[in-house]
């Protein structure tokens, strides 16, 4: 095994910023506004540190997809311990059409390419919410796949994983090579300080890939048609006798429980 | 080579003439360096230094970019503002927070293992650190004064040994020159330092207020009197000592219950019999005064930015609140005295950012500038906006601002120390005004003399260079036309700012030849000049940050525009007012009346009329 883990890492707009949208509804603006890494990207990689750090694998390389501006993305995991990263340079119409399909073609390539041990994602973007590169690049891999990791623990060639999903959490055991999208509850991630950036900046650990296979970008592209913004919220309406009444059953004799209209 | 003052009479300074190229942009570029604004004497524009704007590579602004992200951060997840102020206490957890960032150690070079980042660099840190005031007063001086006289003037073994763990936070550092009797009057500190038996140790008592960290720090700065010998005769002379708690006989007094900045820990230290080994000397024995003054000058400029960060904040903050809130069913964004208090904030934003960066670039600029008078100008210039637009933003939101469920009361209570401290106001203004007419002095004074022993021809010359002034003849500095380095749109302004240089020019000339010495004595004179070189610095910053924007293509320069424009009218006339102000017998000065009334005030200690509601019959 060679104890190479892949984190995927996007740049997309700060979860902070007020989203608007384009005047010709063709999107959001993203001119000028500010961009960082997806929250749960930065949940994959410092999960990708620890392991590192409890010495249970060898080298953590962050790969993002996209323009120039992506560089920016890697050299933030660069700064919170990744060792090395790979910037596939992605612009233009390419990246306005870049969705989950077509970036899990190129990370199912990488990951042979790389011989990666195991593939960390974050569940979902922030900006798209698709929930989908993951899935796709196990199904892709044909590996298997762990998604809304809460707790990761490596156990030999095995994964443990705890999984948050609607009924509580699931417990699975799955073997490696495998892909993990990270949840929210998973951990913490570190601040980059201020030293490790500077030590990232000197350090030019990024190769720059063409994505060679222009098919694989063109492929099962989804058409937009348009980007609206949702309607103002509307304050609630009071239907009377919409309200469930109901008395309390005392011990002894049942009351009558009355019901009148009730809105569904 | 073309002279820098194209007046037909040439400069009454003798400026001494520099030699220019073009660059690629088209721009003049200097070929020599000048000291900064000090060589704005009687009448002319300082281009060389501070046209064009200084840029920063591609590769710095990266960085920044990129150290910038966590900081910001840090400080809008994990630092409860709030909850500093009210306990008046930062949490341990934030402090290792501010540690583990690598904020203790800005400045101090990597090879003592900080992030040797330039002034620039700092400025720009401490936007987004500005925006708790307790925090940036604790980084403030631990860096900025407190390890800075190691910095600067300390020898490579203290370097070695202190800075280290300076630059981590595992010992924090203060500042240690005001005392009870002495704060602005710093030459005048009592603390002694007297050599032991064995001349290797000197014994350090006295007491010291208002030392920022005092309760916590482990390394101070401490200025002490000291015995030397200058030609035979024994004098007392301020010496600058590096002096750890750990030498025993430091004590800290409880810390100060200020109206702002409560989580910095404020306290008195006394120090009695206090060793400090004679290798701790910083500098030479007798030189601690001129340390201290420039450890002080070093760290003003980054006021600029500090406050520019915050107000762009209280922008945000206060312009949601506005647009939202409606009354008389409008919004309150429509009402113009509401507009004028937000384009107020943007102008002095706008304004300090210019001024900050140009300093810092010009700091950074290889050899060793004395941009001392600049930051003194940055530091009123922004204290006084900065504390005037916290209390309007505070007024925009009327009774909700007054309250504690809001930031904008802390914001008003933290700002109100920035004109006391790091100078105050009154002091700078008197050094602003009598460095900026120090030059001129000594060159107007051979000029004087000649005129008193009556040398018609120059009393001719300047009388008729008087007269045209004073008509209003346009004075070319160069900063307009085919050869312009100010971008055509800002010409008007352009132009106001070389008036108001000429008519400042001939202004000092003619107060230094009517008090001569004695104006040390007139503060109200010198404010008036302070105020006029603050204006004047401020106008040249705002015009040459906007050149550049506009020639560059930056985002929304068209707004810079406005606001260059609309500041420079605006400068232009407060300059103008208080230049008249100070011509001879000038009906528009009240000064003599307002002495008159400050002396029967203070002779009576309280206010001496009767009552309205008195009679006599």
């Amino acid at each position: 095994m060679s104890g190479r883990v892949l984190v995927g890492v996007k740049r997309v707009i700060d979860y902070a910023v007020k989203i608007r949208v384009k005047p010709d509804n063709t999107g959001v603006v993203t001119d000028g506004v500010k961009h960082s890494m997806n929250p749960f990207c930065e949940i994959a990689v410092e999960e990708a540190v620890k392991l590192k750090e409890k010495k249970l694998i060898k080298e953590v390389v962050a790969v993002s997809c996209g323009p120039q501006q992506s560089q920016e993305t890697i050299r933030t995991a660069l700064a919170m311990g990744a060792d090395r990263g790979i910037h596939v340079d992605v612009s233009g119409k390419d990246y306005e059409n870049l969705g989950p399909l077509q970036v899990s073609k190129i990370l199912a390539a990488l990951a042979k390419q790389e011989d990666a041990q195991l593939i960390l994602l974050g569940k979902q973007a922030i900006d798209d919410d698709c929930n989908q590169t993951g899935q796709m690049t196990a199904a892709l891999l044909d590996w298997p796949q762990g998604t809304f990791a809460s707790e990761v623990s490596l156990e030999g060639d095995k994964i443990n994983l705890v999984r948050e999903i609607d009924g509580g959490l699931e417990h699975i055991k799955i073997n490696t090579p495998a892909v993990i999208t990270a949840d929210l509850r998973l951990n913490t991630p570190r601040y980059a300080t201020l030293p490790n950036i500077m030590d990232s900046l000197m350090n030019n650990e990024t190769e720059l890939h063409k994505p060679n296979h222009r098919t694989s970008l063109c492929v099962g592209l989804i058409p937009l048609f348009e980007t609206v913004a949702p309607e103002d919220m509307q304050g609630g309406t009071d239907r009377s006798g919409a309200m469930l009444r109901h008395t309390v059953l005392q011990s002894g004799k049942p009351k009558r429980i009355i019901l009148s209209c009730l809105c569904i | 080579s073309v002279s820098l003052c194209n007046t037909s009479q040439g400069c009454s300074a003798g400026f001494v003439s520099k030699v220019w190229k073009r660059d690629a942009h088209g721009y003049q570029q200097p070929l020599q360096c000048c000291d900064c604004f000090k060589d704005l004497r009687a009448c002319f524009v300082l281009q060389a230094e501070v046209f064009p704007y200084p840029e920063i590579g591609n590769d710095e602004l990266e960085e920044i970019k990129q150290l910038v992200a966590p900081v910001e951060k840090f400080f809008s997840d994990d630092v409860d503002s709030a909850k500093i102020d009210r306990e008046a206490t930062i949490p341990p957890e934030t402090l290792q927070g501010l540690k583990d960032l690598g904020l203790f150690g800005i400045m101090i070079p990597e090879e003592y293992g900080g992030l040797g980042l330039s002034n620039t660099i700092y400025a720009r840190l401490n936007e987004i650190i500005a925006l708790d005031g307790s925090i940036a007063v604790t980084l403030a001086a631990h860096q900025a004064i407190g390890l800075k006289g190691i910095l600067i003037a300390g020898n490579e073994a203290q370097k070695q040994k202190y800075l280290p763990k300076l630059a981590s936070g595992e010992h924090i550092a203060a500042f240690c020159l005001t005392e009870p009797g002495s704060g602005s009057d710093a030459a005048s500190i009592q603390t002694r330092a007297t050599l032991s038996e064995d001349g290797k140790h000197y014994l350090i008592n006295g007491s010291k207020i208002w030392i920022s960290n005092g309760g916590m720090a482990d390394i101070m700065t401490v200025f002490a009197r000291t015995e030397v010998e200058v030609d035979g005769v024994k004098k007392d002379k301020i010496s600058a000592f590096i002096v750890e708690r750990a030498f025993g006989g430091i004590t800290s007094g409880k810390p100060e219950d200020k109206l702002g900045i409560r989580g910095s820990n404020t306290c008195e230290l006394s120090f009695d019999n206090v060793p400090v080994p004679v290798e701790n000397v910083i500098g030479e024995i007798g030189g601690g005064f001129k340390i201290a003054m420039n450890i002080l000058n070093s760290g003003r400029f980054s006021m600029g930015s500090s406050c520019a960060g915050m107000i762009k904040k209280l922008i945000e903050l206060t312009s949601e609140y506005a647009t939202t809130r409606k009354q008389f069913n409008k919004s309150l964004s429509e009402f113009g005295m509401i507009q004028e208090k937000f384009a107020m904030m943007a102008l002095n934003a706008f304004v300090m950012e210019s001024m900050a960066y140009l300093t810092s670039g010009m700091m950074d600029r290889p050899g060793i500038p004395d941009c001392s008078l600049e930051a003194a100008m940055v530091k009123v210039f922004s204290s006084e906006g900065g504390w005037i637009c916290v209390s309007e933003a505070l007024q925009v939101l009327g009774g909700l601002g007054y309250t504690k469920n809001y930031p904008f009361e802390r914001f008003v209570r933290d700002c109100r120390i920035l004109p006391i401290f790091e100078g105050t106001n009154e002091i700078l203004r008197m050094y602003i005004a009598l460095t900026g007419m120090q030059y001129a002095g000594k060159i107007l004074t051979g000029k004087i003399k000649e005129m008193k022993k009556g040398n018609i021809g120059l009393a001719i010359g300047m009388v008729s260079k008087k007269l045209r002034a004073s008509l209003g003849a346009s004075v070319d500095l160069g900063l307009t036309g085919k050869d312009g380095v100010v971008h055509p749109s800002l010409e008007d302004s352009a132009k106001k700012l070389e008036q108001n240089v000429s008519l400042f020019g001939s202004t000092v000339e003619s107060l230094l030849y009517r008090y001569g010495k004695t104006i040390v004595d007139e503060q109200l004179v010198l404010k008036r000049v302070a105020d006029v070189l603050i204006h004047i610095y401020a106008m040249t910053a705002v015009l040459s940050r906007a050149s550049r924007s506009i020639s560059i293509g930056l985002r929304n320069h068209d707004h810079e525009v406005l606001l260059a424009n609309t500041f420079c009218n605006d400068a232009f006339f407060k300059n103008n007012y208080w230049m008249v102000q100070l011509q001879k017998h000038s009906p528009e000065n009240n000064d003599a009346n307002i002495k008159k009334i400050a002396k029967q005030v203070l002779e009576n200690r309280a206010y001496i009329c009767s009552h309205p509601l008195e009679r006599t019959y």
